[in-house]
């Protein structure tokens, strides 16, 4: 039988492959989106994994609603990397400083 | 070593490559369809974890819809590749090191020390009546109805945030009322003077008729 600490070493390593990913492609705004999504897998991996040791199918429940909330993310910032593409011609993040933060 | 062992690293191996291959490929396309490959496999996992329902929505919505959109406007933008690629090598002895030192902590507290099958025991399968679909709907529409509300008022947000940030407002087809409002008959009116006259015969069409 596969143990719970497989899964959650699962999501550990996806997870840090895609903070490993924020930091390599820390100019493409296109790849730090998808890294986003691939921590959010990852999250979802451990809950899922909880739940079904836990035998409690809340966890799957809120899986649910994270699947929601990080579809209607991705759709706003695609939407809004749209909107940067037309006005600066470009998606390099160090290019984006208008704020001078 | 048993059947669902074997699925499972399979599975984990295909995700940790797909992953892998995401975060270096130059090719924002290609990362896109490696993400892809990453999200079927772990509905594969969830599948082992009896999850059937959240492995079809992550189908469905991940790789039916949230990709296709992510490819969508990869494909549609005009990328120069070149710069963006820069200080990849420069950062990726930091990387390397932070995710290294995540993986150790996590695996120190969540590794098989703390939660292996001796500590957490494997749940009896269920029966293959059993539907994970009418458990999560008969919790999601009791308990948890309220959050669910809240969900669909979440994405209705995204979709009308989304129409707006990306609609360009010169071609929009949006009422003006006050501009309607205050138009006068001279906006739209033009009065014509000019003399009666009696139209010429055009030959063209007499010699046809």
């Amino acid at each position: 039988m596969i143990a719970l600490s497989d899964f959650l070493i699962l999501g550990a390593l996806l997870f840090s492959l895609s903070v490993a990913g924020i930091f390599l492609n820390r100019k493409n705004i296109i790849i730090i989106l998808m890294c986003v999504e691939l921590m959010l897998l990852a999250v979802n991996l451990n809950f899922v994994a909880f739940s079904h040791y836990s035998g409690d199918i809340a966890g799957q429940i809120f899986v649910f609603f994270i699947l929601t909330v990080a579809a209607a993310e991705a759709a706003i910032g695609l939407a809004i990397l749209v909107v940067l593409f037309r006005n600066k011609h470009t998606i390099n993040v160090s290019k984006l400083n208008e704020l001078k933060g | 070593m048993a059947i669902e062992q074997i699925i499972f690293y399979c599975f984990a191996g295909v995700l940790l490559f797909a992953a892998s291959m995401v975060i270096t490929v130059r090719n924002p396309v290609r990362a896109a369809l490696f993400l892809i490959l990453a999200f079927f496999t772990s509905a594969g996992i969830w599948l082992l974890l009896e999850a059937e329902f959240l492995a079809m929505t992550l189908v469905l919505v991940y790789v039916g819809a949230v990709m296709v959109l992510f490819l969508f406007v990869v494909m549609m933008l005009d990328i120069d590749l070149a710069p963006l690629q820069e200080g990849f090598a420069k950062y990726l002895p930091l990387g390397i090191l932070v995710a290294a030192l995540i993986t150790i902590e996590m695996i120190a507290v969540l590794g098989a020390s703390h939660f292996g099958l001796d500590l957490v025991a494997a749940p009896i399968p269920h029966a293959a009546d059993y539907s994970n679909t009418k458990e999560i709907g008969l919790l999601l529409y009791t308990v948890y109805v309220y959050p669910f509300e809240i969900a669909s008022v979440i994405l209705t947000v995204a979709i009308v945030a989304a129409i707006t940030l990306t609609l360009r407002e010169k071609k929009s087809k949006s009422q003006n009322i006050s501009e309607q409002v205050k138009v006068r008959r001279e906006d739209r009116v033009r009065m014509v003077k000019m003399d009666a006259v009696k139209p010429e015969i055009n030959e063209h069409q007499e010699s046809k008729s």
